[in-house]
């Protein structure tokens, strides 16, 4: 088959998965940034100390940069739904229309109408204005979380709804629809992913500071706090990525199947470290197994019963192998990022926080991590709800536009030469503003004796105390 | 409540009118100062140009995502179906804006590629208005729908309506950006805009002659409403009252009072936007589909309203705040990213 026998349908899929995935990245870095924001300003009103301010402007510049990228990518997802999946939105717009609606009116405004005086307007507005007005963005990216993933919860596990005579999906319980079941789990999950992935993202850049010997007292804040977010958020996230998994077994095995590669139900399941699904054969090849684990995770005893996926009709099966292994890439993520907090709280018990080594080096490296593990969750979530948009009641085949196939490629080349472009320079320019550091470059080391003041002397003495430190 | 339930379609339909309208206003002058982007001289009136707008942008392009959310809120068969019909239009619009939205971060990020951002911002601004006055066009002319889908082409909304319909927002947006410029900056900057403002009101008016009469010839039954009682009688006054918009931002132009100039550009904008609503009330589909085929049920249109009635007026009243905060002229050092 060549590219361009690819089906209609599969081109909008790849458009609207390759715009939404693009898109995520942004919105989910905001809401850890505008969080930390938040502390930030609070911690200089409430302590006076100057060293937040300079961590705060650092970060700043560079939410403005990811905010921007997320508000471009963001007007492109609110008509994402009617471009590629017109039928979709006429069904069940009923149902979804109004929770974005919410979303709009409650948290898209807040943030882009206080998101000016939060950048602009410190010298404008007295400081419980301006405090107020980070608290809103804050609190706008938070909301727009939970809107939005109210959304992509009913979709997943619908309720409180009729069908109309046209094939309508009909309100009925908005509490219900609202707060389905699947909601609380993937809100929690969600918000702990943005923190994490930011936390990340602060460690990181925290972490090369300390290498190029750049690191000031407000590098050595944000990446004590970064290391500390990592620390609780990390653990606490396997746990709630745990639960979300118990709730997922209880009404969509299909995908919990296809998570844990088990092809036949089974009791006391193993659980399946690495393998590869074979659709053909409908096994799982060359796997490495942990006797028991699959059902002692999934249903609290040894021999509980965990679905698998020959059980489902063979058009109503997500694709195994893409939600194997993202699932897995995701886990193993989750699970090196708690390594790193535990990591950083023993070099912190041990005062060795600060003194560059393999910690930062590997911090670094990880600095992007949350990112991917979160676009791995995603994969392992809409892969795995295949092939329903509306789960066991609307296919994704029935939700798709009456699109020409050359516009079809069109618009999906269209958008990934301009994310291409555009995002590629954004995340240039980030690194390079990640990079001159809260105060603007020039290590430290080079310019002990400048009359950059007694702040500049004291942090050379700092930097030469990790360094013994490190050597000792 | 059952008589309350049957406006409810009509009290949405006025909703996002207005949501639209409010972007079209906002969004129309900062997309106009960039269009008017390579016209300003030297770097430093540009990037006085672009400051200008740094604090408000966001929000203003934030009504945009109202309408089309609004539309899926409660009009959703015409949303898919508006979509559908003008995929590739809207395509182009979504990324025109991708670029002019970046670019307002990055500018300043780079000495080497900063002529490469302005260019951005100025073909996002230039692009993104064509598209949306051909998305225009394009729904006016009618798209081709079979039950509950759009079953016509891909190019369907290609047509020399479509494409007078695209230049005649470029002028109206340059018309708006110039009112703003006058209103927010000073010396070459504003001496510049004043003469835009003058030749882009002229050509705004012309091209609204033209559309005007092109319309009612699109369709059998926008010549029977505005030729028709009581059609007739909006059709005598409006072009009377644009003249008198028109007068207004001339006069405000020439006389150093800008707010005046922006506010009748808002005036003509409003009367085209009558116009529209004449000629294809009750359709929100021009011609296949109405307002009421495409509500949704009370129970999802009285549950938005009740957001909308609390949340819009808070939207505005915070909105007009930020506006207040960052008014008067700006300089050429302030809001930078």
């Amino acid at each position: 088959m060549s590219i361009f026998d690819i089906p209609t349908l599969d081109l909008a899929r790849a458009q609207f998965a390759f715009v939404v995935s693009a898109h995520i990245v942004f919105p989910a870095f905001s809401i850890g940034t505008a969080s930390f924001l938040m502390v930030l300003e609070a911690l200089r009103m409430i302590t006076g100390k100057e060293v937040y301010l300079r961590v705060f402007e650092f970060w700043k510049h560079i939410f403005a940069v990811v905010f921007g990228m997320g508000v471009v990518s963001g007007v492109v997802m609110s008509y994402e739904f009617g471009l590629n999946f017109a039928h979709f939105a006429d069904k069940a717009g009923p149902v979804i229309g109004p929770l974005m609606g919410y979303e709009v009116m409650t948290a898209f405004f807040l943030e882009a109408g206080f998101l000016g005086i939060m950048l602009f307007g410190r010298n404008r507005v007295n400081r419980w204005i301006y405090m107020f007005a980070v608290v809103m963005v804050a609190f706008g990216t938070l909301l727009s979380a939970f809107w939005i993933l109210s959304v992509n919860s009913w979709m997943q596990t619908p309720a409180g709804f009729a069908m109309n005579d046209v094939g309508q999906f009909i309100p009925k319980d908005w509490w219900e629809i609202i707060f389905n079941p699947s909601l609380p789990y993937r809100f929690v999950h969600m918000v702990l992913a943005a923190y994490l992935t930011t936390a990340l993202v602060v460690a990181g850049v925290g972490a090369w500071h300390h290498i190029k010997g750049t690191a000031d007292d407000a590098v050595r804040t944000m990446f004590r706090m970064a290391v500390a977010m990592i620390l609780v958020t990390a653990p606490i996230q396997i746990l709630a990525g745990d639960q979300h998994g118990l709730n997922t077994l209880e009404h969509q095995p299909a995908k919990i199947a296809a998570m844990e590669g088990h092809w036949e139900t089974s009791k006391g399941a193993g659980l399946i470290l690495f393998g590869i699904p074979n659709d053909k054969t409908e096994t799982t090849d060359y796997k490495i197994e942990i006797p028991y684990a699959s059902s002692l995770i999934l249903t609290h005893s040894l021999d509980g019963e965990v679905p698998g996926l020959g059980d489902f009709l063979k058009d109503e099966r997500p694709p195994m192998t893409i939600v194997f292994f993202t699932f897995r890439i995701m886990v193993g993520l989750g699970f090196a990022f708690a390594g790193i907090g535990f990591w950083g709280a023993w070099l912190m018990w041990r005062k060795r926080l600060h003194a560059p080594g393999l910690y930062h080096k590997v911090a670094l490296v990880f600095a992007p991590g949350g990112f991917l593990a979160i676009i791995m969750g995603w994969f392992t979530t809409e892969f795995g709800r295949q092939p329903y948009t509306v789960y066991g009641h609307f296919t994704t085949a029935e939700s798709v536009s009456n699109l020409s196939h050359t516009a079809a490629w069109a618009g999906l080349i269209g958008f990934v030469l301009v994310y291409a472009f555009l995002f590629g320079s954004g995340i240039f320019y980030l690194g390079r503003l990640m990079k001159r550091g809260p105060e603007g470059a020039e290590p430290v080391e080079n310019t002990p004796q400048r009359a950059a003041g007694v702040a500049g002397a004291m942090l050379a003495k700092d930097v030469t105390t990790d360094k013994s430190e490190a050597h000792a | 409540m059952s008589g309350f339930a049957h406006y409810l379609p009509d009290i949405w339909a006025a909703i996002i009118a207005f949501a639209i309208m409010t972007y079209v206003v906002l969004d129309g002058f900062d997309l106009g100062i960039g269009i008017l982007f390579p016209f300003l001289g030297s770097d430093e009136n540009r990037t006085r140009a672009m400051n200008s707008v740094a604090p408000v942008w966001d929000g203003n392009e934030t009504w945009l995502v109202m309408g089309g959310g609004g539309l899926l809120a409660v009009f959703p068969l015409a949303y898919g179906v508006i979509l559908n019909a003008l995929y590739v239009p809207i395509i182009i619009m979504l990324l025109a804006l991708a670029f002019r939205g970046v670019a307002f971060e990055f500018r300043g990020k780079t000495r080497r590629w900063k002529p490469l951002w302005d260019k951005a911002f100025f073909g996002g601004s230039l692009v993104a208005t064509l598209a949306q006055g051909a998305i225009l066009g394009g729904l006016l002319r009618g798209p081709e729908v079979t039950g509950r889908t759009f079953t016509g082409g891909p190019l369907d909304w290609v047509s020399f309506f479509s494409l007078g319909t695209a230049l005649a927002l470029v002028a109206g947006y340059i018309m708006l950006g110039a009112a703003w410029l006058v209103i927010k900056t000073s010396h070459d900057l504003y001496d510049r805009a004043r003469r835009v403002g003058e030749w882009s009101l002229i050509i705004t008016l012309g091209f609204i002659g033209l559309a005007s009469l092109a319309t009612p010839f699109l369709h059998p039954e926008y010549f029977q409403r505005w030729f028709a009682w009581p059609g007739i009688i909006l059709s005598a006054v409006v072009p009377l009252l644009l003249l008198a918009a028109g007068y207004g931002y001339w006069k405000g132009i020439r006389s150093d009072r800008g707010v005046m100039a922006y506010l009748s550009g808002i005036a003509i904008f409003v009367l085209c936007f009558a116009g529209l609503g004449l000629s294809i009330f009750p359709y929100i589909v021009p011609m296949s589909i109405t307002i009421r085929e495409a509500a949704t049920p009370p129970i999802s249109q009285g549950f938005i309203l009740v957001g909308a009635v609390i949340f819009l007026p808070i939207i505005l009243a915070y909105t007009a705040y930020a506006y207040y905060v960052f008014r008067g002229k700006t300089s050429e050092h302030e809001h930078h990213y």
